[in-house]
Parts: structure tokens; sequence; C-alpha cells
């Protein structure tokens, strides 16, 4: 949030400042050109999700490793609550005892993964940054290409890549627990039903088929987007909050003002980003739930 | 909001933490909860069961205390009337012991009355004798008197 002063004395717009901020480190010193390039990938987005995945798993570990049927102590008892209010969600969305073994310790590290990803937002936006275009410059590369996104959950790649996980569960589930046949008959069964009729029941058959994969899509796109959507939007406020005490130059009325306007601003988006930050994990958690207790239940 | 293969390696990363935290994390740590409320349920259970224990030993401590004062009672009454039978007894003993020594009091005073009488009353012939002896050895001959003096010991005795 603080902003370093600097990235605009360096004669480099805000356009720049905040285009360079976008960009992740792919290994072509600049932007991928293409839509879709799976010959690249972006190494900040996946170091920081392993970091953070080995991080909070360590922290997972360290109290599940000293839990005792005792008196808890904080640590614990954080993770307990943690771990009861997913086991909770889990029990009561999806049915299956035996589905809930894997599937309720996926909620829980989605929850602590997609919660401390997204909390990466709150480190200031220039400073891993910056520190990276210090330690790039000095392995004798241009700093000009020193990209850094710190931010995981705002890189699509990232949360699409979770939420294909989750409809990949779906499909699994959906064949586990009503087997290929089963589950072909409700795609095309569902839903709208069948008819008696041939013709009908072909019509019905390819609506019911078209509506179905339209939800699979429907479902999975908006999970991935809806939280990539929240924390790009939330990253980019903090640059452009940070881009008005950027602009400082000197002790005069104009720069004083922006700098008050960053601060308050600053401030307040932080805490509002609090609440966002957690939100969006615990949806992100709850319609994982969702959607593989749905696989679960025919229609 | 290109696409590349990050999005690849985050679903491997995915179903690693994912398989990780199924593993390591979550059993322990619902073990420790379920440990934990079936230690609570056993508590719970063993207070109840400690209050009701508790209860019945009170009573039974209060049926014991009322039995002990009772047979306390019954002791000190029975202790009270032997006691009381002693001094009874006691009391007679003293009276026929006092009576006795009255008895062999009166019998040894009458014994001596009776001896000092005897004795007085021989004296008092010897000396009426010596009297009359002295009065009559002018004039009476002991032997022509004897019938005479013979009655008169009589009538003294």
């Amino acid at each position: 949030m603080a902003a370093e002063q600097d990235v605009t004395q360096h004669s480099v717009s805000a356009g720049e400042y905040i285009a360079h901020h976008l960009t992740f480190l792919n290994g072509t010193g600049g932007a991928q050109k293409d839509l879709i390039d799976f010959g690249l990938i972006n190494y900040d987005t996946v170091f920081w999700a392993v970091f953070i995945a080995l991080s909070g798993g360590f922290l997972l570990w360290f109290a599940a490793r000293r839990a005792t049927a005792g008196v808890p102590g904080r640590f614990q008892a954080a993770v307990e609550i943690l771990v009861e209010m997913v086991a909770d969600q889990a029990k009561d969305l999806i049915h299956s005892t035996e589905s809930r073994k894997f599937v309720a310790p996926l909620a829980l590290t989605v929850f602590i993964w997609v919660f401390l990803m997204n909390a990466m937002d709150f480190l200031p936006v220039n400073l891993i940054p910056n520190a990276w275009t210090a330690i790039y410059a000095g392995l004798g590369h241009d700093p000009h290409h020193a990209y850094m996104r710190v931010v995981p959950t705002a890189d699509i790649n990232a949360t699409m890549g979770m939420a294909v996980t989750v409809l990949l569960l779906c499909l699994y589930y959906n064949i586990k627990i009503k087997g290929v046949g089963g589950w072909a008959h409700e795609l095309v069964s569902a839903p709208f039903g069948s008819s008696k009729n041939p013709l009908f029941a072909l019509i019905l058959g390819v609506i019911n088929l078209a509506m179905q994969l339209i939800e699979f899509c429907a479902k999975t796109v908006s999970h991935g987007m809806r939280l990539f959507g929240n924390m790009f939007a939330g990253e980019l406020i903090f640059m452009l909050i940070a881009l008005m005490g950027a602009t400082w130059t000197g002790l005069n009325a104009p720069s004083v003002f922006l700098m008050l306007g960053h601060i308050v601003a600053g401030f307040a988006w932080a805490v509002f980003h609090i609440l966002v930050v957690t939100l969006q994990a615990f949806i992100f958690m709850m319609l994982t739930l969702v959607y593989i207790g749905q696989a679960h239940e025919g229609h | 909001m290109n696409l590349n293969a990050t999005f690849i390696a985050q679903i491997v990363v995915f179903l690693v933490f994912a398989w990780f935290t199924m593993k390591f994390v979550w059993p322990p740590i619902t073990k420790a909860l379920d440990e934990r409320a079936s230690k609570i349920a056993d508590g719970l259970a063993a207070a109840d069961k400690a209050k009701t224990n508790l209860a019945l030993t009170e009573k039974r401590v209060s049926d014991e205390l009322k039995k002990a004062r009772e047979s306390a009672a019954t002791v000190r009454g029975g202790a009270e009337q032997q006691a009381a039978a002693i001094v009874e007894e006691a009391r007679a003993e003293a009276t026929r012991i006092v009576a006795a020594a009255r008895e062999a009091a009166q019998t040894e005073a009458a014994v001596a009355a009776q001896r000092a009488r005897e004795e007085l009353r021989s004296q008092v012939a010897v000396l009426a004798v010596a009297g009359a002896e002295r009065i009559l050895r002018r004039e009476i001959n002991a032997e022509v008197h004897a019938d005479l003096l013979t009655n008169l010991k009589q009538e003294l005795s």
C-alpha cells in the first residue's frame, strides 16, 4: 500500500506503472502475447502458490502433530475452529461419509490456501516487486523486465486451475456414485425429464444434455472467475491508491492532498479487503463443497 | 487474463496439497476433537455418578450417626442403672455393717454389764459375809447360820 515514489520519478507514466505491475514473470521478458499458450508458465504465480501452500501446510501439520484431546492451546484451538467449521459445512452439503474423508480435507485446503494467497494483497504493493527488481538487477538482468506479481489468486490460471480441479472431481464423483450408465441417463433426462414418445425423448435429451453442459461450464467459469475478479480488482485498486502518494513532488498543496488521500483510501481499502479476502476464500470453499455435493445427488 | 501452463501447475499443487491435508492434517485433528468430546462426555457422566454417590454416602453417614447416637443412649441408660444398683447395694451393705456393729457392741456391752453385775454381786456377797462375819463372829456360828447366809445370797442375785 505504501507507495515507493521512485517509480514515477524514473519517468514512468501511471499507465506504464500499472502495466508493469500486472505483468507476470514468465521468462519471455514481457507480457504473454497469445490468449492461450501452454508453452509458458508464470514463475511468480507458481512460486508464491507453492510457497504459500508449503507455509499453510506446515502450519496445519504443526497444529495436527501436537493436537491432543486435552486442553488445547490458542493455536490448536484456532486450527480446531477452522477444522470444525469446514467439517460442519461438509457434513451439511455432502451426505456420503466415504466421500467426506477426502472432500472435507480438500475444502479445508481450499479455504486455507485461498485465504493465504488472497492475503498476499495486504503486503505493500511495491514491497516484493521492488525487492525482486533489486535482485534481478543484481543478477545482471535488465531491471525493466523484473516482473513480479505476488497474489496468485489474481492470476486467472490459478483460480481456473482450482475451479477445473473441482469440475474434474465433480465428474469423478458423478461416475463413482451413479455409475457411467446412471450418470449418462441423468445427462439426457435432467433437468426437463424425458418422454415416452421417441421423438420428444430425443428432443428433450438434446436440450437436457445442452443444459447440463452449460451448467457445468457456467459453474466452473463462475467459480474461478469470481475469485480472480475480486482479487484482481483488489490488487488493481491498491496500485491506484499507491499512485496517489507516488505523485509526491514536494511540500505543496496537491501533493499533500494526494498523500492524505493515499493514506485514508489505503487504510479504508485495506480494512475492507480483510472482508473480501476472507469472504472470497469462504465462498470458494463453499462452492467447492456445493458442487461436489451436487455430484452426489440425482436431479 | 492469459492462460498458460501455470494452470496445469496449479491443478497439480492443489491436488498434492489436498492429499497432504487429507493424510497428515485432517485425521489427527478430528481424532483429537472426537477424543476430547468423548472425554468431556465421560467427565460429565463421572460427575453425575459422583453426585449420586455423594448423596448416598451422606445418607449412610446420617444413618450411622443416628444408630451410634441410639446405641450411646442405650449404653448410658445401662450404665446409669448399673451405677444406681451399685450405689443401692453399697448402701445396703453399709446399713448391714452398721447394724452388725451396733449389735456386736450391744452384745458386748450386755456381756460386760452382766459380768460387772456378777462381779459386783459376788463382791457384795463377800462384803456382806465379811460384814456379817465381823458382826456375827462374835455371836453367830457360820456353820449354824449357813442356811440363812445362802438364802441371803440367793436373794441378792
